[in-house]
């Protein structure tokens, strides 16, 4: 089925399979968000190791989601991996130390001789929930500001920034997004715990903190949106060369009002949680929240790199922009690669199943005490 | 390419993946391990068994966790410090690691918390089939990211497409078939079986010599000694099957394991051997300062065939007219040609003229085989360290010899005689475990050291392949992950040195 597709198709295709990869990794964020949360929500160290354990079971498939984020785009755009990660080489390598602290923490956290004591690993957990998320949205910001780098007839890339990627700081609009994301998973972060965790005064103060963190959210988000609906964009001609477009991303969304009708129905499934949460008081609102941002990412994703955009762009030479065309693997590599990607309903499948048999109880304060837990 | 930032980018790969093949061999062996200890107690409903399994996951989590954590930086490290590689090879090398993320890694992370958090959640059956698969998740993982590593040690599947300027996936198959990625998978996963079953042994040794939980420990090490007693002899076979591979397509390689500067018929290899320091491809001198030579062996290994002619270093970089080797200077005349092809190529393509990209497309397809030849400087540069490959190369098979001895004598006392009256034995296996993974580090050593300077055989040298970057970068990031990871490994080595001291009845 995959051989009848032409070259672009399997292009956007793989596109398509990113963005959506992108959004799922912007929900398993809640991990992030909840882990800036632990003291604030926690009164005593059973809360805080009740809240701790919720997260400690679904840490990995987020950590998972973003080793596959890279493994996707160095297989279906390799001409990404090599450019973004070789060029922007602070940031990646920043994001991956905020990662790799992350990996042993909750393993170790409390288990008795562990060299750097609790305080610290619940230190690592907190870089990694506001710095790691942080500097993820800096790195997507990038998708629609640029960044300086060339490329040559071999396609080798040269970044031009000696700050290696760093420079994306010194960009105020980039901020924008960033902040965004770290309260959004803020966000999540409170809406699983609420669903996750039988303890009334958790619930609470979960809720207390979704007022504040929502207002905040949306002061960076809309932010955002007003600078990337109102900048000028990168768009390609029928030659392949790359222009400025005033307006292009806002023109993107008109132009495929599907993603625009993604965008929308995310933005407001994640208002809509957030407002049954606190209203109503109702408890399984990560689901809606959780699909909101799935939506809302993925179609912002889709709209930078569909219609003739570049997504990955060049301030520094124009013509040396990254495309969904000129950066992707060959046709018969993303061929097999989608036969491959056959396999993420079946993965999907078994990872809900998963979740469903273990999430069925409630995480309890019982639970978390009884004297054969195994508890991190 | 600035020299000190190829030596500062090689060795930041090498301490990471150093780093990583720390934890990864016993996350391979012990999750099946752990699944046998798990269906026994589910078929005999012992809760003693369900103890012992208890025991070896907390371990297993312990180390499993350190092992994600030095994980994912290799994952993003092609991109970060091999930039060029990984666009020059990408459309190919990039596939395994895609679907070892689909395939592999999701499984492992979805069951493994089933594994630890589910025992009072879901049913036995659920359970234990968690167990498998977070075992066979990671024995997954280890094949695409070996497919990877042996494409790049003999790339096949692909051809060269100039337009791009990179190699393109032409045959799926013969990538993921390919025998030397073959052999590459069923030898390192053996390693981490026999790293695992050293693991089990040495520290059921040590509960005994301590006194400690005599029955569990017994019956812990009658796992781990059966299955390294098997897997040991699997890891020579694969061995011996990897040494065979080496010969058929690194030649230069498996002259360098063996400190071969003459080649010779009928070849034997070097037992136990020490080099000659002064001895260069130039001079006459002997190779070795002693050697203990056991013959026709390595004609045998090489080409399973005891009349074999094993080329030697010499004959490889000057060429060897009789035996019809070419000579390392012609390769590298044929190399500057394709490099000088591709160029006129793209400018020809500019120009629009179709004529002249015709011709220089047929001169660089007839000497693409040699591509990476045309960077190099001098034919002295395809010989790698042989020192270091040489003693890594016999340190390991040593070492693999002596673990088959090891694990069948503690099968033979632990079944018919008293353990615990056999103090050498049980010290033995324990001071055996770090052994374990001096083996398989040696065995990486071989096998990337013995291959520079290629990155791609053949292909793609290191130097080409790096990142443009300032060394001063990578110098700093190498330091970081230094400290960092060596602090994470005292953490790792303590916990767990005090999750062993609790013992069974401990808590986890
Ligand atoms: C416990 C670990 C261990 C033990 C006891 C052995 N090996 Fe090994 N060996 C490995 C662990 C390992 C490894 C870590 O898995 C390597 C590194 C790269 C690879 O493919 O496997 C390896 C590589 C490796 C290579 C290089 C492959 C290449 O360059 O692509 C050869 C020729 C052998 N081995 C041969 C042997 C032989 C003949 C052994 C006889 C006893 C042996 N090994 C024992
Ligand atoms: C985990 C076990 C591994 C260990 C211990 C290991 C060890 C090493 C060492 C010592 C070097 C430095 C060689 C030198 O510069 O002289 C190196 C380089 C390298 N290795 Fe590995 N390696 C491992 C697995 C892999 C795998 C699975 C791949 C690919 C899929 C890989 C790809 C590379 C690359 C790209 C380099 C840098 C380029 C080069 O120096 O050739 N390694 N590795
Ligand atoms: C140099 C190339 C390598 C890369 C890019 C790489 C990548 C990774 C990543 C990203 C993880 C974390 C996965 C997660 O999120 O759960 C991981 C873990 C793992 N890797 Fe590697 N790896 C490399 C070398 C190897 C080798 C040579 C083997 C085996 C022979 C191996 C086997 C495993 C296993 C079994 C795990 C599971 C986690 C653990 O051991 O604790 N990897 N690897």
């Amino acid at each position: 089925m995959f051989e009848n597709l032409s070259l672009l198709q399997l292009q956007q295709y793989w596109w398509m399979i990113i963005s959506l990869l992108g959004g799922l990794f912007v929900f398993m964020l809640f991990v992030q968000g909840g882990q800036t949360l632990l003291n604030a929500l926690s009164a005593n160290e059973t809360e805080k190791t009740m809240m701790v354990n919720s997260l400690g079971r679904k840490w990995e498939l987020g950590f998972t989601t973003l080793v596959l984020f890279g493994g996707a785009l160095f297989a279906a755009f390799p001409l990404f991996y090599s450019t973004s990660f070789g060029g922007a080489y602070w940031v990646w390598m920043a994001i991956l130390f905020c990662f790799i602290i992350q990996a042993v923490s909750y393993e170790y956290r409390i288990k008795p001789n562990n060299f750097f004591g609790q305080k610290t690993y619940e230190i690592f957990l907190y870089i990694n929930g506001n710095i790691g998320v942080f500097l993820l949205g800096v790195a997507i910001s990038t998708f629609f500001s640029g960044s300086e780098f060339f490329i040559d007839e071999r396609n080798f890339s040269y970044w031009q920034n000696s700050l290696r990627g760093l420079e994306a700081l010194l960009n105020p609009l980039n901020y924008l997004l960033g902040f965004a994301l770290v309260f959004l998973s803020k966000i999540l972060g409170a809406l699983y715990f609420i669903n996750n965790i039988n303890y009334q005064d958790i619930q609470h103060r979960a809720i207390n903190s979704i007022k504040f963190n929502m207002i905040a959210f949306l002061i960076f988000f809309l932010g955002f949106l007003v600078w990337v609906l109102t900048k000028d964009g990168f768009a390609i001609n029928e030659t392949g060369s790359i222009y400025i477009q005033p307006f292009k991303y806002l023109f993107n969304f008109l132009t495929m009002p599907i993603v625009l009708a993604m965008f929308l129905a995310g933005v407001a499934m994640v208002i809509t949680a957030v407002f049954m949460t606190i209203r109503f008081n109702k408890s399984s609102c990560i689901k809606t929240g959780g699909m909101g941002a799935v939506l809302a990412v993925t179609a912002l994703l889709l709209n930078v790199g569909l219609n003739n955009t570049a997504y990955y762009p060049s301030t520094f030479d124009l013509q040396s922009s990254l495309t969904i065309m000129n950066s992707s693997g060959s046709h018969y590599t993303l061929k097999v690669m989608g036969y491959v990607s056959l396999m993420v309903p079946f993965v999907l499948g078994y990872i809900v199943y998963a979740w469903y048999q273990m999430d069925k109880t409630k995480i309890t304060k019982e639970e978390i005490e009884a004297p054969d837990a195994h508890n991190y | 390419m600035e020299e000190t930032l190829v030596d500062w980018s090689r060795a930041q790969f090498a301490l990471t993946s150093i780093y990583h093949f720390l934890f990864v061999p016993l996350t391979l062996g012990l999750g099946f391990i752990v699944a046998f200890m798990e269906t026994i107690y589910v078929k005999t409903g012992d809760e003693r068994w369900k103890q012992i399994t208890k025991f070896w996951m907390t371990l297993f989590a312990i180390n499993f966790a350190i092992g994600v954590a030095t994980g994912i930086i290799m994952e993003f490290e092609f991109g970060t410090n091999w930039a060029n590689y990984s666009w020059f090879v990408g459309d190919i090398f990039g596939a395994p690691l895609a679907i070892e993320g689909i395939l592999a890694f999701f499984m492992e992370s979805t069951f493994f918390a089933v594994m630890f958090f589910g025992w009072n959640k879901v049913s036995k059956g659920f359970h234990l089939l968690s167990t498998w698969l977070v075992a066979i998740g990671s024995n997954l993982s280890a094949l695409w990211i070996l497919v990877a590593n042996g494409w790049m040690q003999h790339p096949v599947g692909m051809v060269f497409n100039p337009d791009t300027a990179r190699n393109e996936m032409s045959n799926f198959w013969d990538v993921i078939l390919s025998p030397v990625a073959v052999s590459k998978f069923l030898h390192t996963i053996g390693s981490g079986y026999v790293i695992a079953s050293l693991f089990v042994v040495g520290i059921s040794s040590w509960l005994i010599l301590k006194n400690k939980d005599i029955w569990m420990a017994k019956k812990s090490m009658i796992i781990g000694a059966t299955f390294g007693f098997i897997t040991s002899l699997f890891i020579i076979f694969s061995g011996d099957e990897s040494a065979h591979q080496v010969a058929l397509t690194q030649p230069v390689k498996l002259a360098a394991m063996e400190g071969l500067y003459e080649g010779k018929k009928e070849a034997g290899i070097v037992a136990i051997g020490m080099l000659n320091p002064n001895k260069t491809l130039q001079n006459n001198e002997n190779a070795y300062l002693f050697e203990l030579e056991i013959p026709y062996i390595l004609s045998f290994l090489g080409y399973h065939d005891i009349n074999a002619y094993v080329p030697g270093l010499k004959d490889l970089v000057w060429g060897n007219s009789k035996q019809n080797i070419m000579s390392t200077e012609e390769k590298i005349q044929k190399g500057k040609l394709a490099v000088k092809a591709f160029k006129e190529y793209k400018n020809a393509k500019h120009a629009d003229n179709h004529e002249k990209a015709n011709e220089a497309k047929m001169v660089l397809d007839e000497n693409m085989a040699y591509f990476g030849y045309g960077y190099l400087k001098k034919p002295e540069d395809v010989v790698p360290p042989v020192a270091l490959t040489f003693y890594s190369f016999h340190l390991m098979v040593i070492l693999g010899i002596w673990f088959m001895i090891l694990f069948a004598l503690v099968l033979f006392i632990v079944k018919k005689r008293e353990i615990s009256d056999y103090k050498l034995i049980l010290r033995s296996a324990l001071w055996s475990i770090p052994l374990g993974y001096i083996a398989a580090e040696a065995g990486w050593i071989v096998a990337e050291v013995g291959r520079q300077p290629w990155a791609v055989q053949d292909l793609m040298p290191v130097g080409v392949a790096v990142t443009n970057i300032s060394s001063t970068n990578v110098m700093i990031t190498f330091w970081l992950f230094a400290v960092l990871f060596t602090a994470l490994l005292i953490a790792e080595i303590k916990i767990m040195a005090k999750q062993i001291k609790l013992g069974f009845e401990g808590g986890h």
